[in-house]
């Protein structure tokens, strides 16, 4: 049992969750993820790792309440418990000297970002932080942003905050020099972060968070195509090497359960939904 | 005495059937096909046993069951003591009695199969195993501990067998589970309706008054190394049985489509997350109008059985080579048939089709011939050149068996591994590093439930020698 310790909302849908998890907290490292389950019927859902904290024995994660696992999750209140968190799973990032970082991070995935970033930091590189969201009223951790990188630049889908997309990074490519370039974020970002890098030969890792079930390295449908052979993203990620991911294979596999997740929410709601839990 | 001196008993050549739900009643539910003997069937059936003086049964199985012991036991209809019997030497029977391949193993050695049906032992073991469980399951006495610790990783048939003999002895045991409930494949892989739930977690139950502690959510090689369970977490040995681990993929265009399964994935969600009760269970499963099967073992034959019970129109098992050169077990085949399953033998795929979506419409597939036998023994499919040809199918499940887990290989320096990613081990278990030993699918490759708790049991023992020879 995995006792939620604090709980804050970031921003609309998006919460954030500290939780007792200290044997997880004692291994897990910048790059890693959690499977955990609202309640024993509930499906197993990853969440990418956001921070923890040693002495307390806690983790963090930050999610969007997309369906009904999210939704129950969401309703959860402080002191409530989780009865099952697998992890820390999946390789941790690598965290060396590189020089110069661009790292690149869209919506929830802002916060795992960070605890990268920070890393990065302490590791000696001069990190470059984007954080990119669908509009203005979505942004969070700016202020942290600010403190733990050394430049931070944002981004919105809308124009509505920032730079209107991630074509500005054109600008930003010809201009400064990065070692490495990191993207955490939806597909469809990583995807054009890899293809705006690309030219310019800078390597870039993309954390990729495919349907998982098991999230351990038994079912499979977290395979992905990378350099035209596939890989786990449980077990051989969920870091690649974002030239060589195919993207759309990704984006489409993402896709195949829409219907069943869309019924199960409607029907979540048609019920009482969060009613039900007080 | 006198008995054996008169006339001898007339010999019943024929097994007493075990009622089950008709093919077309089961094909649509999940619930337990075999519905096991009454009392008076298990006597009569009992009364078939020769007890032979030199029985070969025994020799037949894994565990060493007493087997013409525990049958006496129920003929004398004294069940107590004959599931006591069984349990001597096998911590989960109900379990075995349901999932074992019995024909290969003591079934096959009992002389009455020589003049008709051998004596159905595994449907005995079932019947005494549910017999208890259905009175409620009896705490044993615990030994006197010896203050020794071994940690077991997996509570499959392996673990779950090496941790309640190892209990038995009086060591202190802890199974580290990574998902969020015990029984390994016995949960996540063989379907209800050949192995209920309830069932497996009775034995695990079980297995836990017997003082083992079973931690969940524990991927070991994350969570805990092996090397710090035995240096930093106090434990004198561990024991890995952590199974058969990643799917095989064909490696054929297209088969990352949506509407491709791996068997892993389909049952996975099917059986431990049961999505065949979606939406009262959250995960969801999707199953087409046409089901393509590919494989020929008993993974392919549940693969095929819960795509029919999930509503399926037509399922059909894709197998390159014929019939007699399947894997899976005559019986499972026949309940497949039985249910409507159709059987495409000597067919392999070549590709699979999509549409614009990304989902499966079609598979390709081509006519194979036999030719020599091959390493495995069997003879090997050939394919016939221009003999393509296209099914319509919108769901393709993926059975051809798996590679092991990487994990525990990758996080623990020293231990040796073969080629093929299977950790080496001796035939009691013990691998390259001191205190550390390893059975089962992890071992082996892909095997039976039985044969993994046989390497459990055996493990078991070479632990115990150990730990009381160290120091």
């Amino acid at each position: 049992m995995y006792k939620i310790v604090t709980k804050k909302e970031l921003a609309p849908k998006i919460k954030l969750f500290e939780v007792h998890a200290p044997e997880i907290a004692r291994k897990a490292k910048p790059g890693q993820f959690i499977i955990l389950m609202v309640h024993e019927k509930g499906e197993r859902i990853p969440l990418t790792i956001s921070d923890l904290n040693l002495e307390k024995g806690t983790i963090t994660f930050v999610f969007n309440e997309v369906g009904k696992t999210t939704f129950e999750l969401g309703l959860l209140k402080e002191g409530d418990v989780l009865p099952h968190i697998a992890g820390p799973l999946g390789n941790p990032s690598e965290i060396k000297r590189f020089g110069k970082v661009l790292c690149v991070a869209g919506g929830v995935m802002i916060a795992p970002m960070l605890f990268q970033a920070k890393a990065l930091r302490e590791a000696g590189n001069h990190v470059t932080m984007v954080l990119g969201v669908r509009i203005a009223q979505l942004l969070f951790f700016e202020d942290r942003a600010r403190k733990i990188c050394n430049e931070v630049y944002i981004a919105s889908d809308d124009g509505s905050i920032g730079y209107k997309g991630l074509d500005f990074l054109k600008t930003l490519l010809k201009k400064e020099k990065f070692d490495r370039c990191i993207a955490m974020g939806p597909v469809v970002m990583l995807k054009t972060v890899s293809e705006i890098t690309k030219p310019f030969g800078i390597p870039t890792v993309v954390t990729v968070m495919p349907v998982m079930v098991d999230g351990m390295g038994m079912c499979g449908v977290c395979r992905v195509t990378v350099a035209g052979k596939t890989r786990f993203a449980c077990v051989d990620g969920p870091e690649f090497d974002g030239h060589q991911v195919d993207y759309d294979e990704l984006l489409k596999r993402q896709k195949m359960f829409v219907n069943e997740e869309r019924f199960s929410s409607i029907l979540w709601e048609m019920l009482g939904g969060g009613k039900l839990f007080g | 005495m006198a008995e054996e001196k008169k006339a001898k008993p007339k010999i019943q050549k024929e097994a007493v059937p075990i009622p089950k739900q008709p093919p077309e009643v089961r094909r649509r539910n999940f619930n337990e096909v075999a519905l096991g003997y009454t009392e008076e069937q298990a006597v009569a059936e009992a009364n078939r046993c020769l007890q032979c003086k030199k029985p070969q049964c025994i020799q037949g199985c894994p565990v060493e069951v007493d087997i013409p012991a525990f049958i006496r036991l129920i003929r004398e209809r004294k069940f107590e003591e004959a599931i006591k019997k069984v349990k001597e030497k096998n911590s989960l029977p109900a379990i075995c009695g349901r999932v074992c391949p019995q024909e290969n193993q003591c079934q096959k050695f009992c002389v009455l199969g020589k003049i008709g049906d051998p004596v159905s032992i595994g449907r005995l073991e079932r019947f005494v195993a549910d017999w208890e469980l259905k009175r409620g399951l009896e705490a044993p006495e615990k030994p006197a501990p010896t203050g020794k610790k071994v940690a077991v990783i997996g509570a499959g048939p392996a673990g779950l067998t090496a941790a309640a003999d190892l209990a038995k002895l009086g060591h202190k045991v802890v199974i580290f589970e990574a998902l969020h409930l015990p029984g390994g494949v016995l949960m996540y892989g063989i379907p209800e309706f050949r192995l209920p739930k309830r069932i497996v977690q009775a034995e695990v139950d079980y297995v836990k008054k017997l003082g083992v502690e079973i931690r969940t959510d524990c991927l070991i090689g994350r969570i805990h190394t092996i090397p710090e369970l035995l240096k930093e977490e106090g434990f004198d040995a561990v024991f890995i049985g952590t199974g058969a681990g990643l799917p095989r993929f064909l490696g054929l265009p297209g088969e990352n489509l949506g509407g491709i399964y791996s068997a892993n994935e389909f049952l996975i969600r099917v059986n431990l997350m049961k999505s065949y009760n979606f939406p009262q269970y959250d995960t969801p499963i999707r199953i087409g109008k046409k089901v393509a099967v590919i494989g020929g073992g008993n993974v392919a034959m549940d693969s095929a059985r819960s795509a029919l019970r999930l509503g399926a129109e037509e399922v059909y098992i894709i197998y390159r080579r014929s019939r007699k050169e399947m894997p899976a077990r005559a019986e499972e085949i026949e309940n497949a048939e039985e249910e409507g399953v159709i059987f495409k033998l000597l067919t392999n795929p070549v590709r699979f089709i999509g549409n614009e979506q990304g989902l499966l419409k079609a598979m390709e597939c081509i006519r194979m011939k036999l030719g020599e036998p091959d390493e495995s023994g069997r003879r090997r499919p050939i394919p016939i050149e221009g003999s393509e040809f296209t099914i319509e199918v919108d769901t393709a499940i993926i059975a051809i068996g798996r590679t092991p887990n990487p994990i525990i290989q990758r996080t623990t320096e020293g231990l040796e591994v073969t080629r093929w990613g299977t950790i080496v081990a001796d035939e009691n278990g013990k691998t390259s590093i001191e205190g550390v030993y390893a059975g089962g699918d992890i071992v082996t490759g892909e095997a039976t439930v039985i044969s993994a708790m046989g390497a459990g049991k055996r493990a078991a023992k070479a632990i115990h020698e150990y730990l009381m020879n160290k120091k």
